[in-house]
């Protein structure tokens, strides 16, 4: 398992700290790190493993992401949720790994599920990856520092530059940009 | 060839031909005694030889309240109500019901929301997506759990209060207090 230190992570986390017993949606998939943290905070959580059921719906195959019935299958099993229902979204890198068609989509939904004033913590390459990158599983050991469990290589679909990021996040009340050594850009977001 | 143990040469097998050779008394008295069962950590439901246990074969369509601890190996539809006991979800159990219990521990599938006054226990390879309520949860790398993580903090009971108010302070504030490493959540095991 892999570790590193992340100010937007740290970010995040201090926005939440000022109120208790706010509701958390993580795309990572449930574990007993993130749990821990999240609810030792007096947070709720809401655990799904997004890239799995982008597995699911769609398989290897990035195409199968333009099935308009396979997009609206995999809404409702990963974003059925009611509007305004989170305070804060570890979104992780999960958004790399969808093509522009689903991905309107999916920003759609995450606009819709959190409340105002929420804040969104994302993760993006800060260099074009044309072939598989190794994909990992999030966890929270500490407000600044995450854990990551290795689940083998998935090939992007989109490249985010700060402009592509800026549009992405366009409906989004501010964006803020921390780049790292490893050439990642951990991304904090406010709804 | 060179490295050859003597335990190795002990058992040498025997050729084919040769009449099987009564084993002397002294080997037959170090023996162990083996088992073909799991390790104990794995089937729960070993643990406590006077829990009922719903069998495999089993299907129950309907409410189930039990006044003793449970081990659910079959299908079950409805509600299960085991207050003040434990549930177990065994391996080839599939639970799709809203289940109240003082404890439980999942090895199987279920489907539906959980409240637990004390513990949930989510093995390897179980899968739970429902909403929990509960006072700790422990799970395992490789389950699977979709849903909302609700930890409620157990009220102390007013005989526990008052000891605790009569009780003088002989740790010191600044003294660290142990961190629940590998469990979410608060209060005493009832166990």
């Amino acid at each position: 398992m892999d570790t590193r230190n992340s100010h937007g992570l740290d970010q995040f986390c201090s926005l939440l700290e000022e109120r208790p017993g706010l509701a958390i949606l993580d795309f990572a998939g449930a574990s007993q790190n993130t749990i821990t943290f999240v609810t030792g905070q007096g947070h709720r959580l809401c655990s799904d493993d997004v890239l799995l059921q982008l597995d699911t719906c769609f398989g290897d195959a990035l195409e199968n992401q333009s099935d308009p019935f396979k997009v609206e299958d995999f809404v409702h099993a990963a974003f059925d949720f009611p509007e305004e229902s989170f305070d804060g979204a570890l979104i992780w890198d999960t958004l790399e790994f969808l093509t522009p068609q689903l991905l309107a989509r999916v920003m759609n939904r995450l606009h819709a599920m959190l409340r105002p004033g929420a804040v969104l913590f994302a993760m993006f390459h800060a260099q074009e990856h044309k072939q598989p990158i190794p994909s990992y599983s999030y966890r929270i050991q500490d407000r600044k520092t995450i854990l990551m469990t290795p689940r083998g290589n998935r090939t992007p679909a989109s490249f985010f530059n700060n402009r592509n990021l800026e549009k992405l996040f366009q409906d989004f009340q501010s964006v803020k940009f921390f780049l790292t050594r490893d050439a990642l850009r951990e991304v904090i977001v406010k709804r | 060839m060179w490295n050859r143990s003597k335990k190795e040469e002990e058992f040498t097998p025997k050729p084919m031909g040769a009449p099987p050779a009564p084993a002397p008394p002294e080997v037959a008295k170090e023996a162990k005694p083996m088992s073909t069962l799991p390790s104990r950590g794995l089937e729960p439901r070993y643990e406590n030889p006077h829990s009922a246990v719903l069998g495999k074969s089993v299907i129950v369509k309907g409410q189930i309240v039990s006044k003793e601890d449970l081990t659910i190996d079959g299908e079950i539809e409805g509600t299960v109500e085991l207050q003040e006991h434990r549930l177990t979800i065994d391996k080839n159990g599939k639970v799709r019901a809203t289940v109240k219990a003082r404890e439980l521990v999942v090895l199987g599938t279920i489907h539906g929301n959980v409240d637990i006054t004390d513990k949930i226990d989510i093995r390897k390879d179980a899968k739970l997506v429902g909403d929990i309520k509960t006072a700790r949860i422990v799970i395992e790398d490789g389950a699977y759990f979709k849903g909302n993580i609700d930890i409620v903090r157990p009220e102390p009971s007013r005989q526990a209060a008052a000891a605790q108010a009569a009780k003088p302070h002989a740790v010191s504030p600044s003294a660290p207090t142990p961190a629940p490493a590998m469990t979410a959540g608060v209060g005493d095991n009832k166990r």
